[in-house]
């Protein structure tokens, strides 16, 4: 169990990056996706420093999109592997024919113990022990399509890999926003960026359907702690409104209230500032540059708006059709040459 | 005009009062409904239709559809999961009472202890149904539920070792309240007993019902039905959450099986068929999807008109002596027509009507009014908002 809710308010957050720690906060290695013939994403090696704001960019269909859904856990990687805060969150199954074995354990061992108990006397007691094998081998088979964290790690400790669902990369500490917004449309502001909270909450069914204390408490924290990011994100007054109602830039912001309530440590923008105007485009850099000082959160974005990109980038990295063709700081990849020639075409010969 | 406003503030603070105390609310109308409508049936047109003991009957088995009606509301109204199997877990927890309290197995556990383990059953059943299939969705999850709902009375209907087969099991044990209140067994005449009991159990699943749609959990269901992806990629292990959204539909829809089979006394296969499943489904789409009042009351009202209302219409065609026309070959005698032979018929018209005219049902959520009518004044609200705020 983590702090309650109230424990990580935005200005008591993550404190701001050192510099000194030079390990990367993501690792991607090899990373590469096939769909059926088409290449999406060939061998990118991928790393991005903590604190850092790196862009990812390149013209459209040169795979960003695919490999931030890699990140997010959305599609499993054809090959190669992600770090995430040096744990592997994503990669080829390792070992997974060995999970089946886990499902049975419990259950053989009640197996065992009524064929033990049949075989002294046929009472009651044998009944008893195989129904509970069969109870147990429900339970298990439930528990492995639910993989709830304990039986993840317990995997993990045995050796055993699988890539996480998306909600699992959000438990790690990746939280994102999506190109193509994807508010809940029919909820309040503040129910959505609840909704993001959701993970960093432990009341069970019981505490709700009971109103215990600890789902008043955690219910009262998360309302504060929501007006907080929406405050931050600058819609302190529309906590009320459904979300579709809200104005465009709005609708942005709010989902980037939402991903903040994950309470990231890297968090990914997936074009933020698509169909904005300038002057939103301008309050959005702000808020990104924001993000990172004020809440020391590490950000991947992507980006097509160059004046965003080189304003506020660390890094930039170039993909096109799926290759990382160029990195390094804003400057240096804007004089590359093989950039140039991926957005402009080669020069003629 | 300014009178009507007054008193619109003067019910704003009573309101207010009802919507923080929701469990409160849920109390008082369950007096109210304990205490004013036996009365309410022995009014004038109501009486003509029956003595108040027969209308009290027809409540009590009301509220068993509106308790299914309300579990089911949290699967299609809140998840957004369309389940049309749904009657399968009503014939399953009202089996687990037909086992537990009749002398087909010979055990008598008393009905209070079986509406838990007949809730536990079909919850398990839930979770059961629920695994296989967590990656369907829309159609592909409607037709893998109603090959759910047609097996299990199938199955029922089969094996007839173990369920006397088209017999069913009779002679189910009726509560008892042990001299509590001077109140033993219920027996089948006294049908105030029976509607004492299921206004408590609605009552109940009503308090817990509202507090989860409030809660977390609630809200995640909320957020699955709005967009999955992005459920998930907020933290919401969505497996999860939507297995326990067809757990508790199920628990409810047990809690109403072991009810209804203690009160009929009787279980049999025909009982649970696809119409139960259908009507159910109907009620909630009707009353207004993801409202539980509303859902609550498009049951109650449904299921008067179909068991009420089309008898008596009826016998008031009858009473009208339209004289029979002949046309040809063709006889058109509408006083002979008997309309619960048509209740399909007029459910459909019904269901057609509601989904043109008012799409969001009866007294919808907030939530679906605004889904469904996008254009409306909540817009105009806003910009009235910023007008008036500089």
């Amino acid at each position: 169990m983590s702090a309650s809710p109230g424990a990580a308010v935005p200005d008591a957050a993550t404190p701001a990056a050192t510099p000194a720690d030079a390990r990367p906060i993501l690792d991607a290695r090899g990373v590469t996706k096939r769909f059926g013939g088409l290449v999406a994403v060939r061998e990118i090696d991928f790393d991005i420093p903590r604190g850092a704001i790196v862009s990812l960019i390149g013209p459209n269909g040169a795979g960003k999109t695919t490999f931030f859904n890699i990140i997010a856990g959305l599609l499993e990687p054809t090959d190669g592997a992600i770090d995430f805060m040096d744990e592997l969150i994503v990669g080829r199954p390792v070992r997974a024919w060995a999970e089946p074995f886990f499902w049975f354990i419990l259950p053989g061992i009640a197996v065992l113990v009524a064929a033990g108990l049949f075989a002294i006397d046929q009472g009651i007691a044998g009944v008893i022990a195989a129904v509970a094998a069969i109870g147990l081998l429900i339970a298990s088979l439930l528990i492995a399509v639910i993989r709830p964290r304990w039986y993840i790690s317990t995997l993990g400790r045995a050796g055993i890999f699988k890539s996480g669902r998306p909600n699992d990369i959000v438990a790690q500490g990746i939280g994102r926003t999506f190109q193509n917004i994807r508010l809940f449309a029919n909820m309040t502001a503040m129910e959505n960026v609840q909704v993001g909270m959701h993970s960093h909450m432990h009341a069970t069914l019981i505490d709700a359907a009971l109103r215990l204390k600890r789902h008043r408490t955690e219910e009262i924290l998360s309302q504060i702690e929501a007006q907080k990011w929406l405050d931050y994100v600058g819609l302190p007054k529309r906590s009320d409104v459904v979300a579709r109602n809200l104005p465009y830039g709005d609708q942005r912001r709010l989902e980037i209230a939402r991903a903040l309530a994950t309470r990231p440590k890297l968090l990914l923008l997936d074009e933020p500032t698509a169909g904005m105007n300038p002057v939103e485009t301008t309050q959005m850099t702000t808020l990104i540059g924001r993000i990172r000082k004020e809440l020391g959160i590490t950000i991947l974005l992507i980006e097509h708006d160059m004046r965003v990109v080189m304003g506020v980038s660390d890094r930039v990295t170039v993909l096109d059709h799926g290759e990382k063709i160029a990195e390094g700081t804003p400057e240096a990849v804007r004089a590359d040459p093989k950039v140039i020639e991926a957005y402009l075409g080669a020069p003629a010969q | 005009m300014s009178g009507a406003r007054q008193l619109t503030r003067l019910l704003d603070r009573p309101r207010a009062f009802l919507r923080l105390h929701q469990s409160l609310t849920v109390i008082i109308s369950a007096a109210l409904v304990l205490t004013v409508l036996p009365y309410i049936a022995t009014w004038y047109p109501f009486n003509g239709f029956g003595v108040q003991k027969d209308w009290v009957g027809g409540f009590a088995d009301a509220g068993v559809f509106v308790l299914l009606a309300v579990g089911l509301n949290v699967v299609v109204g809140l998840a957004g999961l369309l389940d049309l199997g749904y009657a399968a877990f009503f014939a399953i927890g009202a089996y687990t009472y037909a086992y537990g309290a009749s002398s087909f197995t010979g055990l008598h556990i008393p009905f209070w202890i079986m509406l838990v383990i007949g809730a536990a059953v079909a919850a398990l059943f839930g979770l059961l149904l629920g695994a296989p299939t967590l990656r369907l969705r829309g159609d592909y999850l409607a037709i893998v539920t109603l090959g759910f709902g047609e097996i299990v009375p199938v199955v029922i209907l089969n094996a007839d070792a173990y369920t006397r087969g088209t017999n069913g099991i009779t002679g189910l044990a009726q509560p008892d309240l042990y001299g509590l209140l001077g109140i033993n067994g219920f027996g089948f005449t006294n049908p105030y007993l029976y509607f004492g009991t299921v206004v408590v159990i609605v009552a109940i699943a009503f308090i817990f019902l509202q507090r989860l749609q409030d809660s977390r959990i609630g809200r995640a269901w909320v957020a699955i039905r709005e967009d999955e992806l992005a459920a998930a990629s907020m933290g919401i292990n969505t497996v999860s959450t939507k297995l326990l959204a067809f757990a508790i539909g199920a628990t409810t829809s047990g809690l109403a099986g072991v009810f209804y089979a203690s009160k009929l006394g009787v279980v049999s296969p025909d009982q649970f068929g696809f119409t139960v499943s259908f009507t159910v489904l109907a009620m909630v789409v009707l009353g207004g999807m993801g409202n539980i009042w509303g859902v609550a009351a498009g049951a109650f009202v449904i299921f008067e008109i179909q068991h009420q209302g089309l008898k008596q219409l009826g016998a008031f065609i009858q009473g009208l002596n339209v004289p029979v026309v002949t046309l040809g070959p063709l006889k058109i005698d509408i006083g002979s027509i008997n309309f619960i032979n048509y209740q399909y018929l007029l459910y459909g018209l019904a269901l057609v009507t509601m989904m043109l005219l008012r799409p969001e049902g009866l007294f919808p959520s907030r939530r679906r009014r605004l889904e469904l009518h996008e254009d409306t004044d909540e817009v105009a609200e806003l910009l009235a908002d910023e007008m008036l705020e500089p």
